[in-house]
């Protein structure tokens, strides 16, 4: 099967792999460079744990080409902790219970950092909207939706 | 941050303060994994030369394989191996196989005759998952497409094609009956004696338990000659001792990693995925993956069983309820798994949190062409407690009664005897539906307001006088002789108890915890033990002042023969109580006891092999 070389950044480290043609940026994430922050849910972008950052906006990675992303900028919920110090976003969601299993959880602090990072202050509606298609079966959302708006209360305040 | 309310003021004298942990928000220990995304489940461990399985799966409901063509599918690029039924050492298992409890009655991979759509009869492994995706579509299946049946009630006439071979007449079996039975009291008796009947059916839908993370399972040989396998399981030892057990390998043979859990609700303790990644692992020599993609978690996925509920009431007018009358069908789908026990925990469970002096139960195991059904969160309890309450609602309706005062009172209290024969303790239905009430700004009568689960219990702590029948001996519906609607009146009833001397069913419990015998039930009919016999109490609440006395609306006891009922104006004399019924196959001296060799035990029994 014919390789092509591929060259992005994974959080802030250079990568060059070489993919199968059609693979899917999951799937090289996960085996071809070894970040296994990114979770396999259904390969048919319904749930949102495969989601990753690319160039600062949210993508599902089971659904993208990763030859697509030559030259761009991917972020994983690996990536997000700033060595021992963790991101707002990962601190408010132990303290809020916003995890049960954990499984959708890197897709969720993405998504939820892809809105912090463009809205400081959401509303309630608009953290609803932003997690909307990431699935959780265990927490109900509602711990989650109180850790996002949390984490941007804790960040404006930091801000300041 | 925790939005749960605890209330103090109630039961405050049972409760224990000072605790340092419990009913105390604390930070859980496996989060941080969670959040920076380091939590190692099944499929974050890396192999190299990993191969990839994929299962060909029946397309049809219920169909007999009559040749399987695999020459395109082996020439393709990247497979390297074809698993077939003739691989799997012991192509036969029930997971309560491990506890003693069923028959085998499911195979790994299906030889013969598909049973439910999505049924795997064969496997292929290959280099990637592409690949073995590829080649699993290109196996050709020749399929004599055989008449299913997906409604329980149709499964149980006696025209109703065969699901599973091992059950052929469509229920699983307790005992020497095709059904789970509860007899407390006299239904009938009560009934006659009511104000108001109200019947209802309730019908819930199997519903898949759709973990984020799907089943799935690595296995690798070891350099020990041993065999690894992270799997998603929820039911670590049931994996294992299923593994073993198919593969007839040693246990000691299998090091099993799990415990970390993408979700599972009770759809991950099936223990499929892992027999099947360590028969690619055995039969390759190389680490094999295989994991279900979401469409097969929704399709062969177990579900929680749907089950359909008849239920019949018999209410006084002041809103007692005198006797409930249940018939139940458990969708089990093709295999029994884990429905059969579902049931008896279900039946135990019955009439819910109320003390209705008569209760009767007959609950079917039914097996048909759907996907196997199996645990999700309160199985057995949660469908039947969905029908319960809205029946409650509907007998409020019927005699006029509020429907949270209907529920205080007839709510148990603390020394109520339950129907499965165990006094009620630590009861609150009282307390909750106050409280509920009081949140809804629901009004409430006086009465109801200052009842207490506290008080008035204890009146009602004894086993009334038993009616038992053997209605639905195993095959007796097969010939036609046993309705599978609910029961009509005085089919088959035989009256347990004598006049002036109450036969009891079973003794009511200990006062400690420890595991007996009668705890497991179906002791119905059973010797009398040598205590004093509680005084009867039919169709009402409290035991009459007069002491042990009969109405006289029963037959005697002739056996096991069915009876006909006699007209009340003709009282039989007494005769002895009647012997028990047979066995069933899982009455252990010691359930659950680790290492227990009974006779016939799976010699897979936990603990068993270790020794």
């Amino acid at each position: 099967m014919a390789k092509t070389p591929v060259r992005f950044t994974l959080n802030g480290s250079e990568i060059a792999v070489f993919v199968d043609g059609g693979a899917n940026l999951l799937d090289v994430l996960r085996r071809g460079v070894g970040d296994l922050s990114p979770k396999i849910g259904c390969m048919q972008g319904t749930c949102g744990s495969c989601t990753v950052l690319i160039d600062g906006a949210p993508h599902l990675s089971c659904l993208t080409l990763a030859e697509a992303i030559e030259g761009r900028a991917v972020a994983t919920a690996g990536g997000l902790a700033q060595g021992p110090n963790l991101h707002p976003l990962q601190r408010a969601f132990i303290e809020g219970f916003a995890a049960q299993c954990g499984y959708c959880t890197s897709g969720m602090l993405l998504a939820a950092k892809a809105l912090l990072d463009t809205n400081a202050s959401p509303s309630r509606d608009q953290v609803i909207e932003a997690i909307s298609g990431n699935l959780c079966r265990c927490t109900g959302y509602e711990p989650i939706i109180d850790a996002v708006l949390t984490a941007a209360a804790g960040m404006r305040k930091e801000a300041v | 941050m925790s939005s749960i309310e605890f209330r103090k003021d109630l039961f405050a004298d049972e409760r224990v303060e000072g605790l340092k942990e419990i009913g105390k928000p604390t930070i859980r220990q496996d989060i941080l994994g969670h959040v920076t995304g380091r939590t190692p489940y099944y499929d974050d461990h890396l192999f190299d030369g990993l191969l990839h399985m994929r299962c060909v799966r029946s397309p049809h409901h219920h169909a007999r394989i009559r040749s399987v063509d695999t020459s395109a599918a082996e020439r393709m690029a990247g497979v390297r191996r074809i698993v077939r039924p003739s691989d799997v050492p012991h192509n036969l298992n029930t997971l309560l196989s491990l506890i003693n409890f069923g028959r085998d009655d499911e195979p790994l991979l299906q030889p013969k005759k598909a049973s439910y759509r999505g049924e795997p009869i064969l496997a292929v492994i290959a280099d990637t998952e592409h690949q073995a995706r590829a080649a699993a579509a290109a196996v050709r299946v020749d399929w004599e497409v055989l008449p299913h049946v997906l409604d329980v009630e149709e499964a149980l006439q006696p025209n109703a094609p065969t699901v599973n071979e091992v059950f052929p007449d469509n229920t699983f079996e307790y005992g020497p009956y095709d059904h789970q039975k509860l007899r407390f009291g006299d239904v009938e008796t009560a009934f006659a004696a009511s104000y108001r009947i109200v019947e209802g059916r309730y019908q819930m839908s199997p519903i898949e338990q759709a973990p984020i993370e799907t089943c799935g399972a690595i296995a690798a040989p070891e350099t020990n000659d041993r065999y690894v396998c992270h799997t998603s399981t929820q039911a670590l030892f049931f994996s294992l001792g299923t593994t073993a057990k198919l593969l007839g390998i040693d246990s000691s043979r299998l090091h099993f990693i799990g415990g970390t859990v993408g979700g599972g609700f009770g759809g991950k303790v099936d223990s499929i995925v892992e027999p099947m990644a360590v028969l690619g692992a055995v039969l390759t020599g190389r680490p094999v993956k295989f994991m279900w993609d979401r469409e097969e978690e929704m399709q062969v996925g177990a579900p929680r069983g749907a089950e359909r509920w008849y239920i019949k009431d018999g209410v006084a007018q002041d809103g007692r309820i005198l006797a409930r009358q249940f018939t139940g069908f458990f969708d089990s789908g093709a295999y029994t798994r884990l429905s059969s026990y579902a049931i008896v925990k279900g039946v135990g469970h019955l009439p819910g949190p109320y003390s209705i002096p008569n209760v009767s139960a007959n609950v079917y195991c039914v097996f048909t062409n759907r996907t196997p059904a199996t645990a999700m969160r309160g199985f057995g309890i949660t469908g039947v407690d969905f029908a319960i309450e809205c029946h409650m609602d509907k007998v409020a309706e019927a005699v006029g009664i509020d429907p949270i005062e209907l529920r205080i009172l007839n709510a148990y209290r603390d020394g109520d005897m339950k129907a499965h024969r165990r006094l009620a303790k630590n009861t609150a239905l009282i307390e909750c539906c106050q409280v509920a009430a009081a949140k809804a700004r629901w009004p409430i009568g006086a009465g109801s307001s200052s009842a207490s689960s506290l008080a008035g219990g204890g009146e009602r702590a004894l086993i009334p006088e038993t009616v038992t029948d053997t209605e639905g001996r195993v095959g007796e519906r097969r010939q036609g002789r046993t309705a599978t609607a609910p029961p009509r009146k005085g089919t088959g009833r035989v009256a347990a108890g004598t006049a002036g001397k109450a036969v009891v069913a079973a003794p009511p419990q200990r006062p400690d915890m420890v595991g007996d015998p009668e705890r497991f039930g179906r002791k119905m009919g059973g010797p009398v033990p040598s205590q004093p016999a509680p005084a009867p109490m039919i169709a009402q609440p409290q035991p009459r002042p007069g002491g042990p006395s009969l109405p006289a609306a029963f037959t005697p006891p002739t056996g096991f023969a069915p009876a006909q009922p006699q007209p009340p104006s003709a009282p039989q004399p007494p005769t002895a109580p009647q012997s028990a019924p047979d066995a069933g196959p899982y009455q252990p001296d010691q359930p659950f006891q680790r290492g227990v060799i009974r006779p016939g035990a799976s010699r897979f029994v936990s603990g068993i092999r270790r020794r």
